[in-house]
Parts: structure tokens; C-alpha cells; sequence
């Protein structure tokens, strides 16, 4: 028999599963009430119908894809702001982040006064500032700013040159392959040698220049270029050609990289304050010099203390981009809604999106720990 | 701009690993001219031209600051149409809340003021400090484009902090009552400004007449007080031994946690009618509604954290006394995991008070809603930057002000920061 605490411990246990298990079915009971008399099912059929709506940008899509597609392009379009945006969030955070730490007066107070300012003010406000207040209000397409007759910025957005294949591109490819085959090569004899004479340094510092050299070589021997720019050129109405950035993108990649690159910066300052004094005494005690002593001792340990915050920082990023919905950036919360108000299928659509953003924050924090793990064993 | 430079170049210093000389104060009085101009002199070599790259880097910043500075002076002082602000400036701060009653909102700030004024007197703060943050805070109202009246309900309220600034002072008797009547300032706010219906004195303002500033902090503050509770729940349920408590717990934060805000309020926008169809809840509750649910599952892994780092020793204590847990944790456990997270707690409010501005998209005015609408008007349109940046200028005034006195109190607590 059960000894009386078990008992307990086992009835505690059954007459929480129930009230949750209650409330729960009575919630669903009402929406499915809910839902049955405005004619619907809970289920997914709706994905397959047609959508009929447009969506302004992203992968290849038309009104008369189903609503599955028109999710996909949502989902695309989310991936490729956050990336983007964590890219630009990093750089302008670390940036910061360092500036914060300078010697020189002036940088320093300057890069607080810019992470005090972003941080305190909310994110909607600065989106709904860079699109209106200042993207909105660049100058109309046939007054663009132009800077040497390639990159155009004007009230669509901005139109830069796109790179493409040349004529000589498939020979090219050849020397890159070489190239790589090279570095690596490169790359694990200085390793060995390295290793052998028991000295710190960087591999890739030999084995980057000499894929470089090899792709260089190729475009010098190679008749024709292997790479050309498309230019954007003004057509009758609008730029064609190049490659374009909408308003709407725009102002999300600024908002969300300025806005997160602000938090970022805290975090680096304080990955970098962490690393005790005693460090920076005992790499120079040992005879590293200048960058060796960063890149050997401090950073390494740095990165310890900001990888998991960090992680934190690029998980808010991604779940910000969904405020995109009050400027009309076509990503997965935005399309999302469209869907909801067409199909009236509110808690499917719900249940859908919120799958999504999990599997994303659950993705990013599996490469950020496998990431950390192996900066923590690097030690 | 952060303390005064010095203080702060000097706590950069005492961080960083490379310690660096503290300079002379070329602002220090007393002494003769010279002395004093050698001081500056070399207070600029040492922090401005140490090295030559730095030389560089000092100069090129001037610039880009004297380009930034030219072009937004002009802006600011020249080109911006700030009329704009004075004629909206009420539905700005109170939304549409009926002109008659806005004596209610009165009401409440002076109560707050009051309170405010008890508790720094009572509480033993510095006279001379409390005075000036009472004086700050009155002076940055009167800075506002309000009417007359107004500037005089500010008047009064700064006249009622003072006055209970003075008649508490040392009277440490007063503590626990003060304690208990912030707790009963939430409701006793709440039924000011919702009223009563039918009431002559006090007609029910219903919540969807509320806006602007008044909306936003309300927002903030329910979400805060709500979840402050659930959330202890959540964490005390996610360290529970019990597998079916800790794993039901754990799935819920961890799946708000990975929903992003606006989603959790729009769903309690659209899914609780749905949900509790039996009930009518109007758009304000329903926007508070979401950001309980959110706020507590954030709430819960700051509780967690304060959980964490009450020691062993004090359970086994609590233990060894034959209490009983929930005993050993209302009485042992919690009072001390509470107080480690204060600052979090605090962190969580300021970001909160930033995120209300999402119920914008839900179609609720507050400040930003309020902001949006008054673009929206064909009177004033094109003037979104002024719009937006004296919007941006409220939040950041009192979310800054907040983040600065959260790590007074980290200091005064003695506990880990916020972040």
C-alpha cells in the first residue's frame, strides 16, 4: 500500500490536473459554442483555400495562392528581419558597447547618452517615428537622393545595385573551390605548426588571404568579369533593376537594430567589465601583447558572461518583428491577422502562430546554448 | 546625461581593467584662475587627446555632433510646428475622460502626492533630496503646455507633498499605516476614476473614456499588481516536488514567454469575448487581461531567481522550527526571496509601462494611440515627428527617471541589479 504522504502527494497532484483539465474545457467548450454558431470548425481545412489577398513583398506569391502559401511568405519575411536585424543589432550593440568602455570622454558619454535615449522609449513609438516622421518624408521618386548614380533613397525606399553573375562566372566558381581547398589546407598546417612549437595565434589569418589570392587570381586571368552590378535605373514611374529595400522594411530593420542594439550594448559592457582586472595583469605577465591579450584572455571569458543574455536579446529581436503589424510590414503576425479577419478562424491561426514563434525562440536558444557550451569548454 | 561627467568617468574607470588616473577637476572652485585653467588643460589631454587616435576620434565626433546639433536645433527651434502639442494637450494626458470629472484625476495625484510626501518623511528620506525630487517632478508638470487651473492643481499637489513631507518626519509610527494605505491607494484609485453607477457625486466613467498618459500608467500598474501574485504562484508551482503541478506551470511560462506581446493582446483582445462569452468585458480589462497573463509569466522566473538565492540553511531553519511549508514559506522564504527581487520587479514595470503602448494596435487610446489619432486628424496633418518625439520625450522622462531611482534602491536593498 501507498505510505499517507505518497497518497496525498498523488491526490494533490490528480485534483490540480482536474480543475486545470475544467477550466480548460470550459474555455474550449465556449469558443467551440462560439464558433459553431458563426458556422465554423476548429480545424485546419481553411489553409488549403484561396487566400485573395496581396501581400506587398517577399517570395514569389499571388492573391489566388492558398492560405498556407500566404503564411509561408509571412514566415520568410519574419526570418529574413530578424536576421537582418540581428546582424545590424549586433554591430551597432557591440560598437556601442565598446564605446561605452573608450578612453575618450566624448565617445563615452556619447554612447550613453544614445543607450539611455533608445532604451527608455518604447519600440512602436521609434517604428512608428523612423516610418512616418522620417521615412515617409524623404523626398518623392523623381527628387531622389542619389549617391554616384547607384544607391537612390527616396519615400519607396531604397534602391541599391544588386551583385550578379558576369559572363565568366562558372569558370570563377573553379577558383573558389581551389581557393577553399587551399585555405583549409593553409589552415591546418599553420595549426600543426602551431601546435608543435606550443604558440598562441590565428590560423585563419594565413588561410583567409590565401583563398582570397586564389579568387583574385581567377578574376585577373579570367577573360570578362565574373561578377557585375545591376544598376537601379529610373524608369518612367519607378526604379528598375537593383535591388530595393520597401519603407516599410526599412524603418523595421532601423527601429528593431537601433532599438536593440542599445540593449546589446549593456550586455557587451557588461561581459566586458566581468573579466577581472587580474586577467589583463596576468596575460601581460605572460608576454601577450595588444590584441593577443583581447582575443586570447579577455574576450573568451567576455563572451561567457554575454552569450546568454545576448541569446535573450536576439530571442526579444524576433519577437518584436511582429510589431511590424501597425506599419504594414507583410511578416507572420501581420499576414497572421489578415487571415483571422477573412477566415474567422481566430484560435487556429492563434494556436498556428504561436507554434511558430516557439519553434524560432526554441531554435535560436538551441544554437545559442551549443554555442555557449562550446565557448565554456573552450576554456 | 548620466550624474556629473566626472563621477562618471570616474566609475567607468574603477570598472574597466586598465585603471586610468583620475584627472584634476577643472571645475573645482577655490582655486586661482590659472591653476584651475591648467587643471582644464590637462583634463582635456588626459580624457579627450591621450593618444593620437583618439585625437582623431575626438575631432571626427565633434563634427558628426555639431552636423547633428546644427540640423536638429533648426528643426527643433525653427522648422517644428509645435502647436500641435498645446491643443492636444488633454486628450494627450487624460484621453477622452469627461472634462467634468477630471477633478477625479486630481483627486488621485493628490492623494499620490500626499502619500508620497508621508512616506519620504516617515520613511526618514533626505530632507533635502526629498525636496528636490518633489520639486523636480512638480516642475517638469508645470513645464507642460497645461491651462491655468491646471498649473494650479500642480501647485497644490506639490503644496501637499511638502506639507506631508514636514509632518512626518521622524514619526517612524506612522510606517505600517503608510504601507497599508499605498495598498488600499490602488483600489481607492481605481473606484475614483471608474465612479459609481448612477451616483450623482460620482458617475461611472466608463474605462473606454480613458486615455492618454492616465491610461497608459493605469495599464502599467494593474499589470504589475495583477501579476505580481500569479506570478509568485507560477514559480512557487514550477520548484514544486509534484511533476504534474511544476510541468503545468513550466509549459505556461515557458509558452508566453516565447509569444511575442503583441500577440498575447490581441489574442485577449479577440479570444477572451470568445472564451467568457457569458460575461461583457470592454476593451480596457481585456488589454489588462493580456498583460497579466504575459507580465506573470516573466514575473514568475524573477520570483524564481529570488527563490534561488535564499540560502538552504533558511529552509532547513524554518524546518528544524516544525513549521509546515506553505507556514515556512509565507514567513520564512517569501519575505526574503521578495525583497532580492524588488529590482526586478521594477525592471519589469518600466518595461511593461514601454509595452502598453502596444494596445495602440488594438484600437485603445492611449499616449501612442492618443499620438496616432491626433495625426490622424486632417488639422494636423504631416506633423508625425512632433508629434511622436513629445510622446517619446513622456515615456523617456519617466521611464529614465524610474531606471535611475530602481538602482538607488539596488543600493539601498543591497541586492543584484535589474538585467
Amino acid at each position: 500500500m501507498w505510505s499517507r504522504q505518497a497518497f496525498r502527494r498523488f491526490a494533490i497532484q490528480l485534483v490540480f490536473l482536474a480543475a486545470a483539465a475544467a477550466v480548460v474545457f470550459y474555455f474550449y467548450n465556449n469558443v467551440a459554442q462560439g464558433l459553431r454558431q458563426l458556422g465554423l470548425r476548429f480545424e485546419y481545412g481553411f489553409l488549403r483555400h484561396t487566400a485573395g489577398f496581396a501581400i506587398s513583398e517577399g517570395i514569389a506569391y499571388q492573391p489566388s495562392d492558398s492560405y498556407a502559401r500566404a503564411i509561408w511568405v509571412g514566415i520568410v519575411n519574419t526570418a529574413k528581419v530578424t536576421l537582418v536585424g540581428i546582424f545590424f543589432a549586433t554591430l551597432i550593440g557591440v560598437l556601442m558597447g565598446v564605446a561605452r568602455l573608450s578612453s575618450n570622454w566624448l565617445v563615452r558619454q556619447l554612447a550613453a547618452v544614445y543607450v539611455e535615449v533608445f532604451r527608455n522609449v518604447p519600440l512602436l513609438l521609434q517604428l512608428l517615428f523612423w516610418y512616418s516622421g522620417v521615412i515617409l518624408k524623404l523626398p518623392p521618386v523623381r527628387q531622389s537622393v542619389a549617391w554616384f548614380d547607384a544607391v537612390f533613397l527616396n519615400q519607396r525606399g531604397l534602391y541599391l545595385p544588386r551583385v550578379v553573375a558576369g559572363e565568366s562566372f562558372a569558370g570563377w566558381r573553379w577558383f573558389w573551390l581551389a581557393g577553399l581547398v587551399a585555405g583549409a589546407a593553409v589552415y591546418v598546417l599553420v595549426r600543426l605548426r602551431l601546435k608543435r612549437l606550443d604558440r598562441p595565434g590565428f590560423p585563419s589569418l594565413w588561410a583567409v588571404p590565401v583563398t582570397l589570392a586564389v579568387a583574385a587570381a581567377g578574376w585577373l586571368i579570367l577573360p570578362g568579369r565574373p561578377l557585375a552590378l545591376d544598376y537601379p535605373v529610373m524608369g518612367r514611374f519607378n526604379f528598375t533593376g537593383g535591388t530595393h529595400a520597401s519603407p516599410e522594411f526599412a524603418a523595421m530593420l532601423l527601429g528593431l537594430s537601433v532599438y536593440t542594439g542599445a540593449f546589446i550594448a549593456e550586455v557587451v559592457r557588461g561581459g566586458i567589465q566581468a573579466v577581472d582586472k587580474g586577467q589583463y595583469e596576468a596575460a601581460h605577465a605572460l608576454g601577450l601583447k595588444g590584441p593577443l591579450v583581447m582575443y586570447l584572455v579577455v574576450l573568451p571569458q567576455a563572451l561567457r558572461a554575454i552569450v546568454p543574455p545576448l541569446t535573450n536579446q536576439y530571442l526579444n529581436l524576433a519577437k518584436n518583428s511582429s510589431l511590424a503589424v501597425a506599419i504594414g510590414y507583410p511578416e507572420l503576425f501581420n499576414v497572421g491577422t489578415t487571415v483571422m479577419n477573412q477566415t474567422g478562424q481566430t484560435l487556429p491561426m492563434f494556436v498556428l502562430m504561436v507554434a511558430v514563434y516557439l519553434a524560432l525562440s526554441l531554435l535560436t536558444s538551441a544554437f545559442m546554448n551549443w554555442y555557449n557550451r562550446r565557448m565554456v569548454l573552450e576554456r | 546625461m548620466l550624474s556629473t561627467p566626472a563621477a562618471q568617468a570616474q566609475d567607468a574607470a574603477s570598472r574597466t581593467s586598465r585603471p586610468a588616473p583620475r584627472p584634476e577637476s577643472p571645475f573645482g572652485s577655490g582655486l586661482p584662475l590659472r591653476r584651475r585653467l591648467r587643471a582644464a588643460w590637462a583634463w582635456i589631454r588626459e580624457n579627450l587627446f591621450s593618444t593620437w587616435y583618439n585625437g582623431i576620434l575626438t575631432v571626427f565626433t565633434l563634427g558628426l555632433l555639431y552636423l547633428a546639433l546644427k540640423h536638429g536645433l533648426r528643426w527643433v527651434l525653427l522648422e517644428a510646428r509645435w502647436a500641435v502639442i498645446p491643443a492636444n494637450i488633454q486628450p494627450l494626458m487624460v484621453g477622452t475622460y469627461p472634462r467634468a470629472q477630471l477633478w477625479r484625476v486630481w483627486a488621485v495625484l493628490a492623494t499620490l502626492a500626499l502619500l508620497s510626501g508621508l512616506s519620504a518623511g516617515a520613511f526618514g528620506a533626505r530632507l533635502k533630496r526629498a525636496a528636490a525630487w518633489g520639486a523636480g517632478i512638480a516642475a517638469a508638470f508645470l513645464l507642460l503646455p497645461l491651462s491655468a487651473v491646471s498649473r494650479a492643481m500642480v501647485l497644490a499637489c506639490a503644496g501637499l507633498y511638502g506639507a506631508g513631507l514636514l509632518g512626518a518626519r521622524g514619526r517612524r509610527a506612522l510606517r505600517p499605516w503608510l504601507v497599508g494605505a499605498w495598498f488600499l491607494s490602488f483600489p481607492w484609485t481605481l473606484f475614483l476614476l471608474w465612479g459609481v453607477q448612477g451616483s450623482q457625486l460620482l458617475p461611472r466613467v466608463e474605462t473606454s473614456w480613458w486615455g492618454g498618459l492616465l491610461l497608459t500608467l493605469i495599464l502599467a500598474v494593474v499589470g504589475i499588481c495583477c501579476s505580481l501574485p500569479i506570478g509568485i504562484l507560477l514559480a512557487l508551482g514550477r520548484r514544486s516536488s509534484l511533476p504534474a503541478i511544476s510541468w503545468c506551470c513550466t509549459a505556461f511560462i515557458e509558452v508566453v514567454r516565447g509569444t511575442p506581446l503583441v500577440a498575447v493582446v490581441f489574442m485577449a483582445h479577440l479570444l477572451v469575448p470568445l472564451f467568457l462569452p457569458d460575461f461583457r468585458i470592454d476593451k480596457v480589462v481585456r488589454a489588462m487581461i493580456g498583460f497579466t497573463v504575459f507580465t506573470s509569466a516573466y514575473m514568475a522566473e524573477n520570483v524564481r531567481g529570488g527563490l534561488q538565492s535564499v540560502p538552504k540553511g533558511q529552509y532547513e531553519a524554518a524546518l528544524a522550527l516544525g513549521m509546515n511549508s506553505p507556514l515556512m514559506m509565507v514567513l520564512v522564504i517569501l519575505p526574503q526571496a521578495l525583497r532580492a527581487v524588488v529590482p526586478s520587479i521594477i525592471g519589469q514595470f518600466i518595461s511593461l509601462f514601454k509595452d502598453t503602448s502596444l494596445v495602440a494596435i488594438i484600437g485603445l487610446l492611449d499616449l501612442l494611440g492618443v499620438a496616432r489619432s491626433v495625426i490622424a486628424n486632417p488639422q494636423w496633418l504631416g506633423l508625425q515627428a512632433e508629434v511622436f518625439l513629445f510622446a517619446g520625450l513622456i515615456y523617456w522622462v519617466l521611464s529614465y527617471t524610474l531606471s535611475r531611482s530602481s538602482r538607488r534602491i539596488e543600493k539601498a536593498l543591497g541586492v543584484a541589479g535589474r538585467r
